[in-house]
């Protein structure tokens, strides 16, 4: 599974186009940050932690819990 | 710690022609830097200023229907303490409170079940789910990062975090490497992770698949004390410029977990030829020792974990998309997707509303059981009832608003409404009207005041 995601994702990868710095104006805006409110990531992380059986896959450290 | 995407931060020595021109900037560099002062001076919120902390404080509540409520403050502070050198600090509250099932079933009649502390029992009512009443807990948890620029192009970022708790402590350290492609359209992460946590259950750990003592019998319950558990965590990441409005990041991350990995207070209920769980007055013989028809569950000493990552954000004409997609195996025999969907709709000046969705669903365990009759609980090797290893699905649905407050501050409140259902079936259960596994609702209210100081 994981196999077909990485290919599926380095195909998507080609259509790429190439930015130029100038042309970064509505990336650079806070709301396209990939993650605008890390609080709010943060503590739905420790939530779904403790009820779910998943964890990780957005980056490490962050601290334990004995919540599960 | 998480990979930031700056597009305009680029050092514009980048641009700079040394062959034949050395000191002067192409056209190139003078638009970008042209265009980085302007967006830098156009976006509201954007960066605090050299010398000042970007504050970000949060205020969790959340509540299920008739079960834990959580109160949870959260204050993060991060600075710039030289070019493009950051440390961040952030420190959480959690206090746990109410009731939660710890692995028996229902049962036609009534239960007495031994406290965690194993030297006291309460009793459950006949059709009732049984649940923990003494869940009570508090949490402090601090963590430091410090990002280091290495060349224009490469950063480090190394933390640490600690949290404690009643009866769990963990201490952990990671450090991450970011490199940037030359035009900084792309960038490259490798994130390395440990910690080390360490049990000290209630009254001390139960012995895995014992039966649970009656306090009241002649023998106590064999308690071990404490124990420990280590992780080791690695991410590789890819974050790509897609176009001009689209922004994508790849992670690839595998862990690893060794150690107690048994849950110390969860067990599992022993059931009868009936198919149902022995009553209160079956006291089983364990050793000699009066007991109650349950063991105390066991899991495996290791867990490998593997995930894929996936998360876009994407700018139409005003609103931004943000969607990401997480699949997640492992060796205990768990699968899950996970898809969480933001909308965020804006309102004309620094309003804006966020509707959201989250999806999730896993497989179960492959030593998750509802019960176990005498015989298996006699020979089995692993086994646990945890709800949370079930064939579950969880919805989310929400809604946010945020509005800007001056130039730099920001203000928001979320309320978001969590639906959890189980696949699970037991047909001895559900002939007697034994509602094994109730839908799990709760509600999540959060807010959050961001600022510069």
């Amino acid at each position: 599974m994981i196999r077909i995601l990485l290919i599926t994702s380095v195909l998507g990868l080609s259509a790429c186009t190439t930015v130029q710095p100038w042309e970064k104006d509505l990336l650079a805006k806070p709301s396209m940050a990939l993650v605008p409110d890390e609080n709010e990531n943060f503590l739905d992380e420790h939530i779904y932690f403790s009820k779910e059986a998943s964890t990780g896959g957005q980056g490490v450290g962050g601290g334990g819990c004995g919540c599960n | 710690m998480q990979l930031k995407n700056t597009p305009c931060s680029s050092d514009i020595s980048t641009h700079t022609d040394h062959s034949d021109k050395q000191n002067k900037l192409s056209i190139k560099s003078k638009l970008t830097m042209a265009t980085c002062a302007l967006l830098q001076a156009g976006a509201p919120a954007a960066q605090a200023e050299s010398g000042e902390w970007d504050i970000d404080t949060a205020l969790l509540y959340y509540t299920e229907d008739s079960r834990i409520s959580v109160f949870e403050p959260v204050i993060s502070a991060e600075k710039e303490i030289d070019e493009n050198e950051f440390v961040k600090f952030k420190l959480v509250y959690d206090v746990l409170t109410g009731s939660t099932p710890y692995g028996a079933a229902p049962s036609p009649s009534a239960q007495t079940i031994t406290n965690p502390s194993g030297n006291s029992t309460y009793s459950v009512a006949p059709g009732e789910l049984p649940l923990n009443t003494t869940f009570k807990d508090t949490r402090v948890a601090f963590s430091g990062d410090w990002t280091i620029p290495l060349d224009r192009l490469k950063q480090i970022t190394v933390g640490a975090n600690f949290s404690t708790e009643y009866d769990f402590n963990s201490i952990g350290v990671s450090a991450n490497y970011a490199q940037d492609s030359s035009d900084k359209n792309r960038t490259y992460t490798v994130g390395l992770g440990v910690s080390a946590d360490t049990w000290d259950p209630v009254g001390g750990k139960n012995t895995e698949l014992a039966y649970m003592i009656d306090p009241e019998g002649s023998t106590p319950q064999p308690k071990g004390g404490t124990d420990t558990k280590s992780n080791f965590d690695v991410i590789f990441g890819l974050t790509q410029v897609v176009n001009r409005s689209t922004i994508m990041q790849f992670n690839l991350g595998h862990s690893t977990s060794s150690g107690y990995l048994t849950d110390p207070y969860r067990y599992i209920s022993i059931i009868g030829t009936d198919g149902l769980p022995l009553s209160g007055a079956d006291l089983v013989n364990a050793g000699g020792a009066d007991a109650f028809p349950y063991i105390y569950e066991k899991r495996p000493d290791s867990r490998a974990r593997n995930t894929f990552f996936w998360r876009t954000a994407h700018h139409l004409t005003e609103d931004v998309i943000n969607v990401s997609y997480r699949y997640f195996t492992d060796d205990w025999g768990i699968n899950s997707h996970t898809l969480d969907f933001r909308y965020r709709y804006e309102l004309g000046g620094s309003h804006y509303l966020q509707p959201r969705l989250r999806y999730y669903t896993q497989s179960e365990a492959d030593f998750y059981t509802n019960s176990l009759t005498a015989a298996q609980a006699s020979n089995v090797e692993f086994a646990s009832a945890d709800y949370r290893l079930r064939e579950l699905v969880t919805t989310t649905l929400g809604l946010k608003y945020g509005v800007g407050i001056g130039k730099n501050s920001e203000f928001t409140v979320r309320a978001e409404l969590m639906n959890q259902t189980y696949t699970v079936t037991d047909p001895n259960l559900d002939g007697n009207n034994l509602e094994l596994a109730p839908d799990l609702d709760a509600v999540i209210i959060q807010f959050g005041y961001n600022f510069f100081w």
